[in-house]
This record gives C-alpha cells, sequence and structure tokens, in this order.
C-alpha cells in the first residue's frame, strides 16, 4: 500500500550547514567582491542584499575529463540540408552545429562569474566583520524599547470609554433587522388581508367589526409587540476601539557629513569622501533602527544641503573650517539635544585651513561637540605633508578616545582606514 | 484486472487544488493500471514537499540525506538564484532508486502535474531501477538510505575528531576522482547499516596492517627471502582509482580510507543512472504517458487534465533542430520516449523495413519485448540495438566528424539507407561511458624507489585531457603522499609524460 507523508513542516534548510561552507571557504573572493559591490551606489541604498559574483574559475571543481581536440564524431537533430559527405566551416566560437560543442559545458571553462545573493545580513557580516561600534555600550544602555499606542481596528470587549458609537449602532440596526424580518413579513401579509377584507365591506360597521377582522387584527397586534420586543441594542453589537502597544526604537542616531568644498577639495577627493561617508552610514545602519543624516558643506561659509547638492555641486574659495562646525553645533542644540540621540560625525577634508582658524577648531571639538558625540571621525584626504589642521586635531586625538582621524592618500586607502578607524577597542 | 473494463468507475478529482485524498485517489488508480501493464515496482512512498526542500535535495544529489560539502552549497545558492529570479522552474519531481522507492512531489505542483509525476517517477522510473540489470548489479536499494546515514555519521565525527578543514581537503580530493572512482566489471558486496558498522571497524584495523608491506622499514633480511624480481604492482592496472587509493596508499590513516570509500560507494550508487539516461528517462515518460492515456479513455480523467498534462509531456520531448539557439544536443526525454513507441508500433504494426530491421521482435508481444529491452540493455546497447530508420527519419539525424587536422567539418551520415547504420553507431557511442569519460588507469608503483605512483591514459581519437587535469594530479598526490605522474599513450603507442606533481619528503597527514 502506498505511504503518502507529508514533509512541508519537517526542517527545511538542509543546506544551510553546506551553504556556510561555501561561503567560508570563499570568505575571500566574496569579501572582495562585496568591497567592489559599494562603489557603485548611493549612500542609503546600501542596505539591501548584495548580489554578490565571484570569478567562477575560483571555484569550479577539477574532474578528469576530455578537453577540446582530436576527433569528435557527433550525431544532430534536425537536418535541413545537408547530404553525406558535405563540408561545413568550422562555427565560430563552437556555435550550434559545431562538434563537441555538447562536451563544451563539462569542461569548466566558461569564463562567467559565478553569480549569487547575499542576505542583508551576510552582505554586512562580511563587510563589518572585526569592527564594532565605538562606545558600544552606551548604545547597548539605550536600546531599551518603548512602547506607544496606536489604533488597529475594532474589538468585541473593551472598556466603555472605548465604544465606538457609530459601529454599536450599524451593528444593531444589523441585528434587528436580521431578528425581526420574518414577522415584518407577515405583518405586512396580514395588514394587506385586513386591508382588502375592509375595502370589500364598504364602510359596514358590522363588516369592519367581523369576526375575521378582529382574528387579523389581534394577529396584527401580537405580531407588532414581538417586533417591539427585539432589544434596540445589546450587549452583542457593542464595539470598541481597539488600540495595541507597539515598540517603538529610541535606538536613534543622526549623522552629520561635514566635508570641505573649497577650491582645493577636486572631484576625486570628494567622491573618496563620499565613499568614506557611504561606509560609515552602512556601519550605522548595523545598531541603529533609524538614522538620520545631516550633510553640513562649507568653504567659508557652512551651509545645510541635501545629499545630491553635498556631493555634485561646485564652490570655490577660501576654507573656513570653523564654520561647519558651529552650524553643526548649532543643529545638535536645536534638533538633536533631548537626549533620544546618538550622535556621530564625520569630518572630511583636505586639511588646507585658514590657519588662524585651526586653533578655534579644535576648541570648538573639544568643548562643544565632542561630549554629546559617540564618536567622531576626522579624515584627510591628501597626498602630502599633514596640514595646520591635522596638528591641531591631533592634540584632541590624544585626549578623547573617540575622537578618531586618519589620512587617505587615495581611494583604495579608504577601507582600510575605514577598518583602522573602528577598530574593536576595549572600552 | 480484467474486472477494470467492465466497472464502472468515478472520475478522479479535477482541477488544479490537490488534497492528500486526491493525490491517494490518483495514486490507486495509476496503480491499478500499472499492474494492468504488469510493471514490477517497489512499494511506493510519496512525500510531499516545499519548493524550497526541493532545492536542499537538489543541492545533495538528490538524496535525502548526505554528508556535508561546501560544493553541495555552490550547487544549492545556483539553484536558489535561478529558481528566485523565474528563470528555472525546478524539477517537477525527485525519485529516489530506494526500497521503498520514494517519490517527492513538490507543494506547488497542481494536481495534474502530481499525477503526472506519481505516473512518471513512482511507476516510470521506480520499475526500471527494480528491473533494469544495471542498477540490480550495481546498486542496493534496500541499504542505500541506510548508508548514507552511516556515511554523514561518520564524516561528522570525524569532522569533530580531526577538523572540518583537513576533512574538506580530503572529500575535495576524492571528489576530483569520483567520475573514475567506479568499478565497471565486478560485482560490488552489499551494504547495510549495521554490517557496514561493524566491518568498518574491522577495517579500520585489518587495512592498516594490509598496506604496510607499501611503507616497510624493517630490512629485507627479516623476511624469508623474496623473490629476486619484485614484479609489477599493480600486477594488473586498475582503473578504479579510489579503490587503489583506498586499499594501497601509503600515508592516509583509517579513517581516510573509510572517507575515500564512502566517496566511491556513492560514485558507484549514481554510476547506473549516468549509463541509463535515454532509457530510463524514455521509459518513464513512455509510462506517464501510456498510464494516463489509459486512464482517460477509461473516462477517468477530465479534458482539462489531459490538456494540462499533454502540454507539459510535450514541453519535456521536445527535440529542437540543430541550429536553434536552444539546442543542446539530443534531448534524452525525447529520444528515449520517441524509440520505446516506435519498438510498441514494431511490435503491434510492422512494416517491411521493420520486418527487415528487426526479425526477432517485429510483430511479438510488445510488453515480453519491452521488459526484455528494459532489463538488459544500457543507453549505448540500446540504442545500438533498437533505434530504427524510422526515429532516424523523424528526428532527421546527421552525423558530424570533427578532426582538428581538418579546416571543415565533414557531414559523415546522414538518415538515409547508406547513414542508418553510421549514424547509429555513432549515437551509440556517445553514450558510451568508455568514450566519454578518459581513459586512465592505474599503471605502476615504484614500490622499490620512490614509491611513485604512475597513472596512465590510453588517449582516444587523440583526444586531450581537459584543463582540469593538473589541479586533480594534485588532488591525487595529496591522497598518495609520493610523486605522482601521469602519462598519456597516443595512437601510435608513444608514451608521453603529461603531468608530474613531485613530492618527496613524507609528511603524514599533509593534505593542504
Amino acid at each position: 500500500m502506498v505511504r503518502i507523508i507529508d514533509r512541508r513542516f519537517d526542517s527545511k534548510n538542509k543546506s544551510a550547514v553546506n551553504r556556510q561552507r561555501f561561503m567560508r571557504r570563499f570568505k575571500q573572493q566574496i569579501r572582495k567582491a562585496v568591497s567592489g559591490a559599494i562603489e557603485g551606489r548611493s549612500i542609503r541604498d546600501l542596505e539591501n542584499g548584495e548580489e554578490v559574483a565571484i570569478p567562477a574559475r575560483d571555484l569550479s571543481e577539477p574532474s578528469l575529463h576530455h578537453g577540446r581536440g582530436g576527433t569528435w564524431e557527433q550525431v544532430f537533430s534536425g537536418n535541413d540540408q545537408f547530404s553525406a559527405g558535405d563540408l561545413i566551416n568550422r562555427p565560430l566560437g563552437g556555435g550550434a552545429g559545431g562538434s563537441g560543442q555538447g562536451k563544451a559545458s563539462n569542461e569548466g571553462e566558461h569564463e562567467d562569474d559565478f553569480v549569487f545573493q547575499l542576505s542583508r545580513e551576510e552582505f554586512l557580516d562580511l563587510f563589518f566583520e572585526d569592527l564594532e561600534l565605538p562606545r558600544l555600550v552606551r548604545t547597548q544602555l539605550a536600546k531599551v524599547t518603548e512602547y506607544k499606542t496606536q489604533r488597529a481596528g475594532f474589538t468585541a470587549d473593551g472598556v466603555p470609554a472605548n465604544i465606538n458609537i457609530i459601529r454599536s449602532m450599524r451593528s444593531a440596526l444589523g441585528r434587528r433587522l436580521a431578528l425581526g424580518s420574518p414577522y415584518a413579513g407577515k405583518l405586512r401579509e396580514l395588514q394587506q388581508q385586513l386591508d382588502e377584507l375592509l375595502a370589500h365591506c364598504n364602510g359596514d360597521q358590522a363588516c369592519e367589526d367581523s369576526e375575521e377582522a378582529r382574528a387579523l387584527r389581534e394577529e396584527i397586534e401580537r405580531l407588532r409587540e414581538k417586533i417591539e420586543q427585539i432589544p434596540f441594542i445589546e450587549r452583542f453589537d457593542l464595539r470598541y476601539n481597539n488600540r495595541i502597544r507597539v515598540p517603538c526604537p529610541t535606538t536613534r542616531a543622526v549623522m552629520f557629513c561635514l566635508m570641505d568644498v573649497s577650491g582645493s577639495m577636486s572631484e576625486e577627493r570628494k567622491s573618496t569622501a563620499k565613499r568614506f561617508f557611504m561606509l560609515l552610514y552602512l556601519f550605522l545602519t548595523r545598531s541603529y533602527e533609524h538614522i538620520e543624516v545631516v550633510f553640513i558643506r562649507h568653504h567659508t561659509v557652512a551651509k545645510e544641503v541635501d545629499e545630491d547638492e553635498f556631493f555634485h555641486s561646485r564652490e570655490s574659495g577660501g576654507t573656513v573650517v570653523s564654520s561647519a562646525l558651529l552650524l553643526m553645533r548649532d543643529i545638535l542644540r536645536q534638533r538633536y539635544a533631548n537626549g533620544q540621540w546618538n550622535i556621530y560625525g564625520a569630518q572630511a577634508s583636505d586639511g588646507d585651513n585658514w590657519d588662524n582658524d585651526s586653533p578655534l577648531c579644535s576648541q570648538l571639538l573639544g568643548r562643544d561637540i565632542l561630549p554629546s558625540c559617540q564618536y567622531f571621525a576626522y579624515i584627510e584626504i591628501t597626498a602630502g605633508e599633514p596640514q595646520n589642521l591635522w596638528r591641531e586635531y591631533a592634540r584632541i586625538a590624544d585626549e578623547q578616545p573617540h575622537f578618531a582621524m586618519q589620512r587617505i592618500e587615495s581611494p583604495a586607502d579608504i577601507y582600510p582606514v575605514f577598518r583602522e578607524l573602528f577598530k574593536k577597542t576595549i572600552l | 484486472m480484467t474486472t477494470a473494463a467492465t466497472r464502472k468507475l468515478d472520475p478522479l478529482p479535477r482541477g488544479s487544488e490537490w488534497s492528500i485524498e486526491s493525490i491517494d485517489r490518483y495514486h490507486t488508480e495509476i496503480a491499478r493500471v500499472a499492474a494492468h501493464y504488469r510493471l514490477d515496482t517497489y512499494p511506493v512512498q510519496i512525500e510531499i514537499i516545499t519548493a524550497e526542500q526541493m532545492m536542499d535535495a537538489y543541492a545533495s544529489v538528490g538524496m535525502p540525506v548526505n554528508y556535508h560539502h561546501w560544493s553541495f552549497g555552490k550547487h544549492f545558492l545556483a539553484t536558489e538564484k535561478g529558481y528566485r529570479r523565474g528563470q528555472m522552474g525546478l524539477a517537477y519531481e525527485i525519485v529516489i532508486n530506494s526500497n521503498p522507492c520514494i517519490a517527492y512531489l513538490m507543494e506547488e505542483n497542481t494536481l495534474t502535474m502530481q499525477g503526472l509525476v506519481i505516473a512518471h517517477a513512482a511507476y516510470g522510473h521506480n520499475s526500471f531501477f527494480k528491473g533494469n540489470y544495471l542498477f540490480r548489479t550495481w546498486t542496493n536499494a534496500d541499504a542505500i538510505i541506510d548508508y548514507l546515514i552511516f556515511a554523514r555519521n561518520y564524516i561528522t565525527e570525524c569532522e569533530e575528531r580531526h577538523g572540518e578543514e583537513e576533512v574538506e581537503n580530503l572529500l575535495d580530493a576524492c571528489h576530483a576522482l569520483m567520475n573514475l572512482g567506479v568499478d565497471r566489471y565486478k560485482r560490488p558486496p552489499k551494504l547495510s547499516l549495521a554490517k557496514e558498522k561493524l566491518r568498518q571497524q574491522e577495517r579500520e584495523s585489518y587495512l592498516q596492517s594490509q598496506v604496510n608491506e607499501l611503507w616497510r622499514t624493517l630490512p629485507a633480511h627479516d623476511i624469508h627471502a623474496r623473490p629476486e624480481s619484485p614484479g609489477r604492482f599493480p600486477p594488473e592496472p586498475e582503473e578504479n582509482l579510489l579503490y587503489f587509493i583506498e586499499k594501497n596508499a601509503p600515508l592516509l590513516e583509517s579513517w581516510q580510507r573509510e572517507i575515500v570509500r564512502i566517496v566511491r560507494k556513492i560514485a558507484q550508487y549514481f554510476f547506473p543512472q549516468r549509463q541509463t539516461q535515454v532509457m530510463n528517462e524514455g521509459w518513464a515518460t513512455f509510462w506517464h504517458y501510456t498510464l494516463l492515456n489509459h486512464l482517460y479513455d477509461e473516462g477517468l480523467l477530465a479534458d482539462s487534465f489531459m490538456l494540462e498534462f499533454l502540454q507539459s509531456h510535450t514541453n519535456v520531448v521536445y527535440q529542437p533542430p540543430y541550429n536553434a539557439a536552444w539546442y543542446n544536443g539530443i534531448n534524452p526525454y525525447a529520444l528515449g520516449f520517441a524509440m520505446w513507441q516506435d519498438i510498441r508500433r514494431i511490435c503491434e504494426n510492422p512494416d517491411d523495413e521493420d520486418r527487415h530491421w528487426f526479425p526477432e521482435i517485429a510483430g511479438s508481444d510488445w510488453l515480453e519485448t519491452f521488459d526484455f529491452a528494459m532489463r538488459n540493455f544500457k543507453d549505448e546497447s540500446f540504442i545500438a540495438q533498437y533505434l530504427s530508420p524510422k526515429i532516424m527519419r523523424n528526428f532527421r539525424m546527421f552525423a558530424v566528424l570533427d578532426d582538428d587536422r581538418e579546416n571543415k567539418l565533414k557531414v559523415s551520415a546522414i538518415h538515409d539507407d547508406e547513414g542508418f547504420r553510421r549514424v547509429r553507431d555513432v549515437l551509440s557511442d556517445h553514450y558510451n561511458l568508455g568514450a566519454r569519460e578518459p581513459n586512465i588507469q592505474v599503471w605502476s608503483v615504484d614500490l622499490r624507489g620512490d614509491r611513485s605512483l604512475t597513472l596512465r591514459h590510453q588517449q582516444h581519437s587523440r583526444r586531450p585531457l581537459g584543463d582540469s587535469t593538473g589541479e586533480v594530479m594534485k588532488h591525487l598526490a595529496r591522497l598518495w603522499g609520493f610523486t605522482v605522474r601521469l602519462e598519456t599513450v597516443g595512437a601510435d603507442g608513444q608514451v608521453e609524460l603529461h603531468t608530474e606533481i613531485r613530492r618527496d619528503k613524507r609528511r603524514v597527514g599533509d593534505t593542504g
């Protein structure tokens, strides 16, 4: 006798182990593909899983098989033009009709990349391996979830204060109609009979008071009473507004991107800075449910702008870095001062500042900004000697553990520098 | 079964939604008709699974249990990607050559597809597994699931004891040699879980003592006077490379030998499937077609069922012409189905050509002829025996000769009177595993000298070895532990060194 077994609810991820092993084995290649993958994306577009391509050659499994060459004789189907003895030109690239073509797929020679999907978690894990969020301790403490109530339809029970009148009346009306309808039909029928009878009588009193009419009237009366006995509203009809508690994230973070757009910052340097900001943004998405980004760009004056303008519009002029820091401080005080925000800052500059301004910068940073920040990173994008801003900041870096600074010379440095900045530290 | 014709039958459920009860009813009717055609099968076990589980099963070469290895993970990712993007449908069915025969039905299939799969897998493939001589010789349907459980547990244990990486490297090496790790002519012993466990322990101690001769370091005079000439080792060339490694590799630990053995056994289990693709798929396709048509003729199946069924049936047996963009060789389903249909035709309505070509079967009882053909052939011999001129004409087959010394390809034969035999031979040879895979054998071991292992590749039609041969030889060197080399023997008998991997230092357990 046949056995039919429903296995749909059995364990699903039998291949999970194999998948993990695959990932472990090709970690190097996958990691390389992952860091290549972020280059072409906008800052906020990085949260999705990533399709990763690694060269098929790296993961082919070798086997003993025939290669091309020698003689092959093969049968094909669909002859439309050939007779025995015909000579055919060798098709280019082993296309259809070529001998040995069926073999090609066995040879492990295709150059196509092996493409597969990483989940968002896997993608970010690979990306931020060995990195840990700075000052994680405080963040962890802040992760207590708060609840707020919100509406969620209607329920059949609740407290009187929540009764929804329209809904309740509507269902009462429906119930009354449903329960009364058999009587109402009967009532109409009797009423019609009575009307006919009375019309027949032509005003004759004896006829109108006859036995038959009386019986009808009594019956009508009885039915009316029955209909009236149906209660106007019942407990059953009551509907209550439903309110549920939903967790609302308090782990909010704001990230300030500060960038120098003075004449000395070339497009190339800006794009380097952009990648750095992208990394930081990605990194924060790992830990916070809600992130706001504030873009501040400056030359001699600072301005808050949107992302597009931040990266793409051109300005020139001198450099006063403190203007950006001042603006950041003001925005902090206005919008993010209520203690519910984790504040991160990232500043990119070529380090070329107006000389007298640099001490002011370090003062602003050290006194006003750093105390409320979780972390502040400064990168100097320059190939030459450290500039005056660097020297000023270097003093702060010694005193403040959550301030970090690094120099980037070319885009290739970004990732290592990023790792360096956010290296696991025991606090 | 004669009552079937007279009994008034209730039509089977229709529509596309299936339920366990409707599957049961379909199965009952299909089983009844299958018995009417005298199909001999293992008991059937139908398992309903989700698409995800189907992908899991896919990834572990279609088996319900298997050991863990990254290559299965790679396979899984590729399948998953194709499926998610909708580029590729999953196969409707996976059927396992076991007793009871396990057929997977996918949850997403419509009722029609479930009926089709039951007929195709649970009766078509199942009867083929039970009857065909290759499966009877090389696989043991009673024990395979048990053996796979044993294999997985054993390998997991090894991973715990010796580290995942060590085991993984060993498996990589074995997989590289897998297609040359099968016996072609010997009957392997039967396996069962309990017996296998017991014997594995015995083997562990026994094997280790047997292979000692290779690395014996005691002075020769301790032993009785040995013959002056050591003779060849191995005395006869050995074609099963994994078998040779398992029994003779000097430096392997006993657990490593056991793993080599597991890979070898599993390769052996799949060996018949590789040789009977056309026959097996054609057989299953023929039977789902015949069984369902029979049920339709009895009035059990709705027209809507038949339309859906015929549509997917036609897709399966479509043979694109050589110049179509999606041409990918001869479709085994199409060829197999056409051949079985044709054999039935020859038996039932032979014409003069058939009487000339197939005097023994023309006009014979088709069920008996079928049974004989199914039991006693593999693709190569099946085509050589039964491919009729009519099929070659219908497929418009032609043979093309590609000689890399010539500038042009040559059409060597087409579907005409002069060409039929040639086309048939060429096609039959295409399915000959001996010609399809390179002929590589263990040639000798330098017992007295550096213990190096020499393989010989006998060239077939001057075909060279593929690009990854060097990689495979590295794996072989890891297993053997000493120098390995591969020689190629050309058509003229000239021996050339193809690859040599030197390994002088003897380091136990060095697999990386």
